[in-house]
């Protein structure tokens, strides 16, 4: 294998292990924030087990969100020079800006959230916990806003193969980013809702009948119910934005080869690039039409379109963004299904989590990591989708990677896979381990004052 | 955007300002907690736990920093950015690979069942290590202009070690600050044997920087630079001899005085740098790209610096609200 495949498989490997951690930080430090509230406003202990159990999960995911993430930082340089040098002007900033107006708020303000409840009084350990949960949120929205850039570039010219900003604002709120910030969201959102509600349900059936698993599992399932059916509605509407700015990725994710009406829906195809259709085709007539341009007779681009005359393709390969985005979509299926029945069932008879029948509980527990599924493919549909380009129309990715010998990368590749792969086993290890651990009831180490006793602390220094 | 005269000119200078300030805090602050992680196979268990409450609060915003001059060099220095991490690659890597390995320890060691505990802390060590040694090999390589021959490789290899031992030090005198009792008492033990080690690597530097590059030999031997230069050195030496004398009376029975050998690392650490910033001024990759070579775009670069000035403040106001709420001795770290 060449450089550029080995690089693009590198940062391809790191990219998606950073991304299954903010996903959950993302999400889980605006619901801390809420148990942490709604504790002050209850008094009941059931909010402080819920905050004192989620709290470990959230530390654990921050460290290893932040050194993939520095991983990647790196990688921009030591791969992909072509890139920064290229569209540096654009990046760079955006990229700077999440560094000073995120990650310094959320790792200063992590250490006093973890350590400092006895340290410092309520209130400003509330609002450390209320900055850190802002400063995941701004450091994704810095990003998606850059990787949306490199989507939909907007507000730039090219200067001797260089891009120079025009137009800050345009740059900022190019076309994409709206749907695909809130696409992101979201999904973070609903992997945190999923993981809350999994091992909750784990620790349910192994004999955990506390009122602090009771709640985070209603409150997961609860935001699982309400967020699924927000996310089809905005996975729609980016998807129809992307129809208007790059037609040939929803090509490859309908599979659909020639550009005309009344285009199936296809549910199940192996697509092949040899002959340039799909192998064992099973679609819906019409339904491509109708859910793209809202009327079965609607004209839907194909991937032939994107054949230059001397035959180079200027499209994605078809089959990884066609099953990514199948996955994806299914994931997101069962988990409508999976909540909503959920939800019916606790608020029948109004008997909550007692209510749940059993199977239901079982498989809540693999859906606990439905969100990191959901959440990868989608990514590999929108980030293969936008290939042959690194910045769409602007620069490809072949001209961007650094000219490093292949073993270089290779060795260091399967280095970096063998730790990921370690750590993400250890990672979810740990995760039941401390379920195992709070539902036996013994301690985890951590406790929340009561409001008062930590001013009583500091009064007493 | 022109008030200081042509932008082309103080806007790289100003950002590499900005680079310094981000290399040199990364170095004081990671140093320290890197350097307690090398300490650590010398502590005994409970040790151990204090060692790691004293750097818990503070190692991810100190990490921060590395990411900021990362971030820095790419944004303000797009080909310099590329140049050089494209010629560190594989220390890069394994710096990357050690940071990985230390941060997740951090949490896994208390988080994981008891019995891997002692995994964890060889894993928060063995990746301390590599982060510390890539670190020192890489300014070895920098400082000999990137270019890989056999002596390169072997100064490298020694600034390696220099740098490991410089952020050992540096990491025990922060022991000293933060612990009491026979930790404290260690870590004033530790503090005496590494600083035979730091005041060699900075000799070495001092002395090998000038004889590999006619330039550098010229902006030091020169006059009147020679005798602008020499409150470096003097200040330098000065504070090893008072960071020696201290270090004989640490502890004292009151306690006073434990924080004067971080202080004064902090202080040598920043001659250290600034001598080096000289040298090396204006270039960025060493005799190749000069800073105005490398600079990106004024309009970028402006709006960048705009938010700089107003976020950097800030910054530096809750990293030391942070360090106020976790002042005094460490105490068992736990989410209390």
């Amino acid at each position: 294998m060449d450089t550029l495949i080995l690089s693009r498989i590198q940062f391809g490997a790191n990219i998606s292990f950073h991304i299954l951690f903010p996903t959950i930080t993302i999400a889980l430090g605006w619901v801390l924030l809420f148990f942490k509230l709604r504790f002050a406003g209850t008094g009941d202990q059931k909010w402080v087990e819920a905050y004192r159990f989620w709290v470990k999960v959230f530390a654990l995911s921050f460290a290893m969100g932040v050194v993939s993430g520095i991983t990647m930082s790196f990688q921009f340089g030591t791969n992909w020079p072509g890139f920064m040098e290229s569209v540096g002007n654009i990046a760079g900033p955006l990229l700077a800006y999440e560094v000073m107006t995120a990650f310094f708020l959320e790792a200063v303000f992590l250490g006093i959230m973890l350590f400092g409840m006895s340290k410092v009084p309520s209130w400003l350990h509330t609002l450390s916990t209320f900055l850190v949960a802002f400063g995941t949120t701004m450091s994704a929205f810095w990003i998606l806003v850059l990787n949306s850039w490199m989507h939909t570039p907007a507000g730039f010219e090219m200067r001797d193969g260089v891009a120079f900003a025009t137009d800050w604002w345009a740059i900022i709120f190019n076309p994409s980013m709206p749907y695909r910030l809130v696409h992101m969201l979201l999904a973070s959102g609903l992997t945190v809702a999923f993981l809350l509600a999994g091992l909750s349900a784990f620790r349910w059936l192994i004999g955990d009948r506390s009122n602090g698993v009771r709640a985070t599992l209603k409150t997961g399932m609860t935001i699982g119910a309400v967020l699924i059916p927000l996310q089809i509605l905005a996975g729609d509407f980016h998807g129809l934005n992307a129809l208007e700015h790059q037609p040939q990725k929803v090509a490859a994710m309908e599979g659909n080869w020639e550009t005309g009406p009344n285009v199936p829906l296809v549910l199940f195809a192996i697509p092949n690039e040899e002959t340039r259709s799909n192998d064992f085709e099973i679609g819906i007539p019409n339904g491509a039409s109708l859910i793209l341009k809202h009327s079965i007779d609607g004209v839907v681009p194909g991937l032939n379109d994107f054949v230059a005359e001397d035959g180079t393709v200027l499209h994605p390969p078809v089959a990884p963004v066609f099953f990514s985005f199948r996955i994806m979509v299914a994931t997101g299926m069962a988990m409508l299904l999976l909540s909503w029945s959920a939800v019916f069932f606790m608020a029948r008879k109004k008997r909550g989590v007692e209510g749940l029948p059993k199977p239901l509980l079982w498989a809540m527990v693999p859906m606990a990591f439905s969100g990191w599924v959901a959440t990868l493919a989608g990514w590999y549909t929108t980030e293969i989708g936008r290939q042959p380009w690194l910045v769409q129309g602007v620069l490809t990715t072949e001209a961007a990677v650094a000219d490093v010998p292949a073993p270089l990368v290779a060795s260091t590749l399967i280095v970096y896979l063998a730790i990921y792969a370690a750590l993400l086993a250890a990672y979810i290890g740990v995760l039941f381990y401390l379920a195992r651990k709070a539902a036996k009831g013994e301690p985890l180490g951590t406790r929340i004052p009561a409001s008062g006793e930590a001013q009583v602390t500091v009064a007493a220094e | 955007m022109d008030l200081f005269g042509d932008p082309a000119t103080w806007l790289p200078l100003a950002f590499a300002a900005l680079l310094g300030l981000s290399i040199l805090i990364y170095v004081v602050l990671d140093g320290f907690d890197l350097g307690v992680g090398v300490l650590f196979p010398f502590a005994d268990k409970d040790e151990k736990d204090r060692m790691i409450a004293s750097i818990g609060p503070f190692w991810d915003a100190n990490e921060t920093w590395l990411v900021l001059a990362i971030g820095i060099l790419l944004v303000a220095f797009p080909s310099a950015h590329g140049t050089i991490l494209t010629a560190l690659y594989l220390p890069v890597a394994v710096m990357l690979v050690g940071l990985i390995l230390r941060g997740v320890s951090f949490e896994f060691r208390v988080k994981a069942p008891s019995h891997h505990k002692k995994a964890w802390d060889w894993a928060f060590y063995i990746g301390s290590m590599m982060t510390s040694l890539s670190q020192g090999y890489m300014l070895g390589m920098y400082i000999m202009g990137l270019e890989v021959t056999a002596f390169t490789l072997a100064f490298s290899a020694v600034t390696a070690v220099f740098l490991t031992v410089a952020y050992s030090f540096i990491g025990a005198t922060w022991l000293i600050l933060k612990t009491e009792g026979a930790l404290q008492l260690k870590a004033v033990q530790w503090s005496k044997g590494g600083i035979w080690g730091v005041v060699l690597g900075m000799g070495a530097v001092s002395l090998a920087s000038p004889f590999v590059s006619p330039r550098i030999f010229d902006k030091w031997f020169s006059m009147p630079e020679f005798f602008l230069l020499l409150p470096l050195p003097l200040m330098s030496g000065a504070l090893i001899v008072l960071l020696w004398l201290a270090l004989r009376r640490l502890p004292t029975s009151d306690d006073s005085f434990a924080w004067f050998p971080f202080a004064a690392t902090i202080v040598l650490f920043v001659l250290g740098f600034f001598g080096m910033a000289y040298s090396f001024y204006p270039f960025i990759v060493p005799d190749q790209l000069t800073i105005y070579d490398a600079a990106s775009a004024p309009e970028s670069l402006f709006i960048i610096l705009i938010g700089t000035l107003f976020v950097l403040p800030m910054i530096m106001g809750y990293s030391a609200l942070a360090y106020a709420v976790f002042r005094g001795k460490a105490t068992t770290l736990s989410y209390d």
